[in-house]
């Protein structure tokens, strides 16, 4: 199908950019990888009267190690990250997450910032970003901020973006000693948005979990973290018993809705299992084993 | 609703027109070019059918607009054929029979070449997970796998292979 018309710009310079954001306003959205807008232009169910494309502004495309963050530019393909080494060997609960994707022609076009921006429940990176507890930068004509991620996703759709701001960049913490990470997706086939996924970054004190952050994707109408989850390993040992009371807590917090994917109980006790996975992974990476 | 010129360089040969900004970029090499190898197979973003390599990777056509190509470099199915020769790509679908009724073939040439310009020397696993946004109804995936893997080994030895 054809999307309704549009005025197209593509700036070369942010400043061009925001500029152009804060003329339009609301008439305008802004056009990264166009894997999620496009899709829904075709389909009518996004008609905006301006484009405003980002994919110029070649500044906003990088990963790198800046200290002890990885930075990763707003516009940076998902395939960008499967090819750095420095995600493949210290950032595995990200390098979980990349392959899995929606599929690699996808992954050419479709960007991290995108991928967050658009505020979709059932998208990989939200869930990512929680457990590593990333900070989102925006700049908007009030100038540049820093986002906590518990505080970005508001609603479904609905970032803590305002109108004219535009992402920057996405920081990362680079994960300290003894530490792991973990993304394992159910998904009904390549390329489709997970019917659960649990994504887990935690740290090991000798056999303990000393600190744990665990999120769930397209189980909850807000990508979210679990509390219960958290709490029922950090402090704990490691063990089968303490990944089951997680994976529970995970099952009993989150939200599912019934749909093609599977019955919302279905979905609860597969976000259990998926759980006590990638926890059980995340530690087996914290202490070197895998 | 704005119209753009566009020059894009389509196979090494420079081409340009004037587009709407909606204008898909499958749409302005079927309908514009009327180039018709690559093919559309569905309204989702879904089948790769449409798939060709835009600044060197491979991409779903119908979701970008022919306006952000302009200025790019598209390889499409047309140009994997030179002078008469078939790439090892098309001899590899041919010799293993890579194909039943032909509709995603394209795509998964573009693909293939996509993947191979990454790996040159993938594994079984590493070309099932390369064609994963490249729907096959008809063959089974089986030979196609075998496809692309001929053309990987004529591809690095090609005095081995050929005949
Ligand atoms: C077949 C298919 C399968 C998919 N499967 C998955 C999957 O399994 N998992 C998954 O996570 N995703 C999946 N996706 C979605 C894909 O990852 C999208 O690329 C992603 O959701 C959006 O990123 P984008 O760069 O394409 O953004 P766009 O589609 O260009 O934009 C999305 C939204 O974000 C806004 N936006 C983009 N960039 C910025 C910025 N820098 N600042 C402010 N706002 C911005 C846009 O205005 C728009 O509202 C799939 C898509 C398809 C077509
Ligand atoms: S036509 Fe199906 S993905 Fe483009
Ligand atoms: S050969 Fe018919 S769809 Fe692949």
């Amino acid at each position: 199908m054809i999307p309704a018309t549009f005025d197209y710009h593509a700036p070369s310079t942010l400043d061009e950019a925001l500029q152009l954001l804060a003329r339009h306003g609301d008439a305008a959205k802004l056009l990264a990888g166009g894997h999620s807008l496009i899709p829904a232009m075709r389909f009518r169910l996004a008609q905006p009267e301006i484009l405003i494309d980002l994919n110029k502004l070649d500044g906003l495309r990088y990963v790198r190690e800046e200290g002890n963050v990885l930075a990763i530019g707003a516009m940076t393909p998902e395939a960008w990250l499967e090819e750095s080494a420095v995600v493949q060997q210290r950032y595995p609960l990200l390098a979980d997450a990349v392959s899995v994707i929606a599929d690699p022609l996808v992954r050419n076009r479709g960007t991290v910032g995108g991928n967050l921006a658009h505020a979709d429940p059932a998208n990989d990176q939200p869930a990512v970003m929680l457990a590593y507890g990333a900070t989102i930068v925006a700049q908007g004509p009030g100038g540049r901020r820093n986002i906590a991620i518990d505080d970005f996703f508001v609603n479904l759709f609905e970032s803590s973006l305002q109108p004219g701001e535009i992402m920057l960049d996405i920081r990362v913490p680079a994960p300290g000693a003894s530490s792991g990470g973990a993304y394992v997706k159910m998904e009904r086939k390549v390329g489709d948005y997970a019917t659960s996924a649990v994504a887990v970054q935690l740290t090991m004190n000798g056999p303990t979990i000393s600190a744990a952050r665990v999120a769930l994707t397209n189980v909850n109408p807000v990508p979210m973290r679990s509390p219960g989850a958290e709490a029922a390993l950090v402090g704990k040992a490691a063990t089968e018993e303490a990944f089951e009371a997680a994976g529970k807590a995970a099952a009993a917090e989150c939200d599912p809705s019934s749909d093609l994917r599977g019955s919302a109980d279905y979905k609860r006790d597969v976000t259990r299992v998926l759980a006590k996975r990638a926890i059980r992974r995340a530690v087996a990476r914290a202490q070197g084993r895998s | 609703m704005s119209t753009h010129k566009i020059s894009v360089d389509v196979n090494g040969t420079p081409q340009s027109g004037e587009v709407d900004s909606r204008m898909l970029l499958v749409h302005f090499l079927r309908e514009e070019l009327r180039m018709t190898g690559t093919h559309i197979g569905c309204d989702t973003t879904s089948c790769g059918a449409c798939t060709v390599i835009l600044n060197g990777r491979a991409v779903k056509s119908c979701t970008v607009f022919a306006v952000q190509a302009d200025g790019a470099k598209v390889e499409t199915v047309e140009g994997l054929e030179q002078g008469g020769t078939l790439h090892p790509l098309q001899e590899g679908f041919w010799e293993k029979h890579g194909l039943q009724c032909g509709y995603c073939t394209p795509g998964m040439l573009m693909c293939a070449k996509y993947l191979l310009s990454k790996n040159p020397d993938p594994s079984e696993a590493e070309i099932r997970a390369g064609i994963s946004g490249n729907l096959c109804r008809c063959t089974g995936y089986n030979n196609i796998v075998e496809a692309i893997r001929y053309a990987a080994e004529k591809m690095a030895t090609p005095q081995e292979v050929a005949r």
